[in-house]
């Protein structure tokens, strides 16, 4: 790739977000603005997916709100993501957590990592 | 200023504007482009600039074009010469550089460049035809159909779309809104897509 776009890019990503990986429990603390309004939502769930690279960069957060399902997907490096807190981290095997779509309740929790 | 520079398509990316939207933009390399020649409708017939755009050692230049620039007060060539039409090329001085300054972000300008060529391409590459199926028998992949009716018109009408050379034509696309302007790198950051591959030149003028 082209260094100066490279260069472009970087200057629109975010260097600010905590590190997080698919399988960990996120709050993100979104921006919405609504006519003149300014708030913030925060979107609590598990991380199930990652992908994309660069400004492209997006991640899907899962969630059950009112015993519904509910994911969104963010880009990794808008500005309307306010804030990222990581709140635990999770022990998964895969890169994808598609199967959490298809468990609910006990069966869809997430062993959490002891980091030591 | 006039509002016209040479540039070169870098790539494209993705940013973010000041709401968190998205854009897909296409990163220009534009300028430094210099005044080689002016054109006056008093000797020329009618008012142009001529622009030159990445430095070229003169003694790699053909020796007409090495007169040319030498004749202007050059001490290097350029590697592109493109003339611009203008009302009047006064203010302008043989020399004078150009570069992004001239443009600001949110305003409109039109970029031409020269589409990617795609050789001999058939009709649903060209035209977008429908495919025919592509098995229970049928023989009409991607062939064209029917040109036409028979005895009567007994010929084929002019301008029927058929397979032939695409791509590789000059293309000019409007309206474009600047989205960043980095006069540090010579950077131009339009929103959307420009003719042509990357590293290919690119013609910009202000809508």
């Amino acid at each position: 790739m082209d260094p100066i776009i490279d260069q472009v890019s970087k200057d629109h990503m975010r260097a600010d977000l905590p590190d997080f990986q698919v399988g960990d429990t996120v709050e993100v603390h979104v921006r919405i603005v609504e006519g003149d309004k300014e708030r913030i939502q925060v979107f609590k769930g598990v991380v199930i997916r990652k992908r994309g690279s660069k400004t492209s960069a997006t991640f899907t957060v899962r969630k059950i709100s009112y015993e519904v399902g509910v994911e969104r997907t963010f880009p990794l490096h808008s500005p309307s993501i306010n804030e990222l807190r990581v709140v635990s981290k999770g022990k998964v095997r895969r890169g994808r957590l598609y199967y959490l779509r298809s468990l609910y309740g006990k069966k869809a929790r997430i062993k959490e990592k002891q980091v030591s | 200023m006039i509002g016209r520079l040479l540039g070169k398509k870098l790539g494209m990316t993705r940013i973010f504007d000041a709401e968190g939207t998205a854009l897909a933009v296409t990163v220009i390399e534009a300028g430094p482009c210099y005044v080689v020649q002016k054109k006056t409708a008093a000797l020329d017939g009618y008012d142009a600039v001529q622009l030159g755009f990445i430095r070229k050692r003169l003694d790699k230049c053909p020796k007409p074009l090495r007169g040319h620039f030498e004749k202007n007060g050059f001490k290097s060539g350029f590697r592109y010469l493109k003339e611009f039409r203008l009302d009047s090329v006064a203010g302008l001085e043989v020399g004078q550089e150009l570069d992004v300054t001239q443009f600001e972000i949110g305003q409109r300008i039109n970029v031409i460049g020269f589409s990617k060529g795609r050789g001999f391409a058939g009709v649903i590459k060209r035209w977008k035809f429908q495919r025919g199926p592509e098995t229970h028998g049928s023989m009409s992949h991607r062939a064209p159909g029917s040109i036409g009716a028979s005895a009567y018109p007994s010929r084929v009408i002019k301008g029927k779309k058929m397979p032939g050379r695409m791509g590789n034509a000059r293309i000019t696309v409007r309206s474009l809104q600047v989205v960043d302007v980095r006069p540090e790198n010579n950077l131009l950051l339009v929103k959307g897509a420009v003719p042509g591959a990357r590293h290919g030149l690119l013609l910009i003028k202000k809508s």
